[in-house]
């Protein structure tokens, strides 16, 4: 095997799973968090490889959690398999109408556009009384695949590891093929990359979508795991401002780090949540600023330039 | 239905009145120095609160009411003066020359650090200091009352809108911002002092933040939050105007303006996305908002 990526991503499924056998439930619930999250970012990594940032990927993470909770709450389907599928479809399909719009637009203007489109949503949550308003509503998971489960929990923490390793998987083959290769070429110089006879705007495309999908797999399993869903957490731009967070956090070179980054991410805000309740953002912010301005690469650049040294 | 027309074109331009104050800033901040400021949310709270506490500390202490809205400005002033040097000097002139975007998360975190810090100094509980307010009494335009607190906030902005109209297109000091917005590099090669003209256009964008704040204090409640909500509606107004772009403030807060009070009062229940579906809108006819500048395709 010469590549040490996907042998290192079977080391860490291999390990998130026998954890989740020993870990008490707290830490079992904090991975959960670090898995769905980086599902996310690591659909945001793959749309600043191509150079471009959406200021609302809450819309496809709302999508994701609305879904897999209405289907629970409408239709009475607590099946945690059709959850995260439908999340997908759900946020693909949306992407796919909304991409032939988007991809025309670059820099802030995708982002603001891709802002007022999460924002149309966030509008849409809040006045929907079906839907619970600003309160939103609970969900409970009962089966995985036609299977009851017995503990629901541990079962979401399962599925989350194995489609953040499958995903991740997926998004190392990709960016090692031709299309994911045309993704940094897109950044450096898209002129170019049309006078070479690709279409620019067909490989943006295909990446939203695929970011889209795992915007709304990571909120469909965020729904499974709190149990609830409601629009400030989901579409308002705050949460998307916290996904571009995470991921200029975490460094966008490897697959491996939007889901360090995340677990940092969660760390930092839960500890700073316990220990200083008034000031957590603060010291989010002051984080952030750190990483920028000494890791400009994010957190991940640090085990690169430990590797090379070593 | 059409009878309401009257009535929502004056509140709209009421409202649009009171966010162009915040957006000018915001776009003058875009304009010269390329940087979405997202801080400048924070900015238009610590305005709120600080004028909140000064005036209302200055009508308790049994000064003359009149002298209030001294207060609110000062409050602003003070805010922008001390705010505005400590961000620029101290964090963003490190920045320069970084990815747009990398400057946005930088503003951002900026953002996430002054939320907590008004919250340390001010607490979490909402400030409520009306009298400035009812103070004036109300006017009435045909057969509406209105508070003249509100009409007169129209002339307020459009005094801000002509005072910085003049200095741009009329000044020598203005010249210089021009040739800075134009290009940076040959403004600096000619002798013009560009991180000076940074640091006021961020200081006067500040105070035109905290301005906002203060004068919408005494019309509503001062609490947590605030800011991110203003902040997107200010960027929803420079987007549709065209980022950098005056006029572009103006008209943008004017569509917003308008396009929110004639939600409130036909279709209430689509207040909250109105405006970000004429965002949308205005983004899909007109790609780069309403009044932008070409730009020459670069390769």
């Amino acid at each position: 095997m010469r590549d040490r990526t996907v042998l290192s991503l079977v080391a860490a499924l291999l390990a998130l799973l026998v954890a989740g056998r020993i870990l008490p439930q707290w830490a079992i619930s904090y991975a959960s968090v670090a898995l769905y999250t980086g599902i996310v970012v690591l659909g945001m990594i793959l749309m600043i490889r191509t150079g471009l940032v959406s200021f609302g990927q809450g819309l496809y993470y709302a999508l994701g959690a609305y879904a897999a909770g209405t289907l629970d709450h409408l239709w009475k389907t607590s099946d945690l398999l059709t959850m995260v599928v439908v999340g997908a479809l759900v946020a693909s399909v949306v992407a796919f109408v909304l991409g032939f719009l988007l991809t025309k637009y670059r820099d802030i203007f995708f982002a603001m556009l891709s802002l007022a489109f999460s924002m149309i949503l966030y509008g849409l949550l809040v006045k929907s009384s079906e839907l619970g308003s600003t309160d939103g509503f609970g969900l409970s998971v009962k089966t995985f695949a036609g299977i009851a489960l017995e503990q629901p929990r541990t079962t979401i923490y399962t599925v989350a590891a194995i489609i953040a390793f499958l995903a991740a998987l997926g998004m190392h083959w990709y960016f090692r093929s031709h299309l994911g290769r045309l993704a940094g070429a897109i950044k450096d110089n898209e002129l170019r990359v049309e006078y070479m006879g690709t279409s620019v705007r067909r490989v943006i495309h295909i990446n939203y979508i695929i970011s889209a999908a795992l915007a709304g797999i990571g909120g469909a399993l965020m729904a499974a795991t709190i149990g609830h869903v409601d629009p400030e957490t989901t579409a308002y731009w705050t949460t998307s401002g916290e996904f571009v967070f995470i991921s200029i956090f975490s460094g966008t070179t490897s697959v491996f780090a939007p889901f360090l980054g995340a677990a940092i991410f969660e760390a930092v805000r839960t500890f700073a949540a316990q220990y200083f309740p008034n000031t957590w953002q603060m010291t989010l912010g002051v984080t952030m600023l750190f990483v920028i301005m000494f890791l400009p690469g994010g957190v991940w650049s640090l085990f690169q330039r430990a590797r090379r040294t070593a | 239905m059409l009878a309401q027309v009257p009535a929502i074109l004056i509140d709209g331009v009421m409202a649009a009145s009171m966010m162009f104050i915040i957006a000018v800033g915001l776009t003058l901040i875009y304009g010269v120095m390329k940087i979405l400021n997202v801080a400048h949310g924070s900015l238009y709270a610590l305005g709120a609160y600080t004028a909140a506490t000064f005036a209302g500390l200055w009508l308790s202490g049994g000064h003359a009411p009149l002298g209030s809205y001294a207060v609110l400005v000062a409050s602003a002033i003070v805010v922008g003066l001390v705010t505005g040097p400590v961000i620029e000097r101290g964090l963003l002139r490190f920045m320069y020359g970084r990815d747009e975007i990398v400057l946005v998360l930088v503003t951002y975190a900026v953002f996430l650090v002054l939320e907590d810090l008004t919250k340390l100094v001010f607490g979490v509980d909402p400030l409520l200091v009306a009298e400035p307010y009812g103070l004036l009494g109300n006017l009435d335009i045909g057969p509406l009352t209105y508070p003249t607190y509100s009409v007169a906030l129209i002339g307020v902005a459009l005094i801000v809108g002509a005072v910085l109209a003049f200095v741009i297109n009329k000044t020598k000091a203005g010249k210089m911002l021009r040739a800075v917005i134009h290009d940076r590099e040959m403004s600096a090669a000619v002798g013009i002092n560009v991180a000076r003209v940074y640091l006021v256009t961020f200081t006067v964008g500040a105070m035109l933040a905290a301005l906002g704040g203060a004068l919408t204090a005494p019309t509503t409640s001062v609490q947590p939050g605030i800011g991110a909500e203003k902040i997107v509606l200010a960027f929803a107004i420079v987007v549709i105007g065209g980022l950098g772009s005056l006029g572009g403030a103006a008209l943008g807060a004017l569509i917003v303006g308008i396009v929110q009070a004639a939600a409130v009062h036909w279709k209430p229940e689509l207040e909250l996305f109105s405006v970000y579906i004429v965002m949308a809108i205005v983004l899909i006819v007109r790609p780069k908002g309403l009044f932008a500048i070409p730009e020459a395709r670069k390769i």
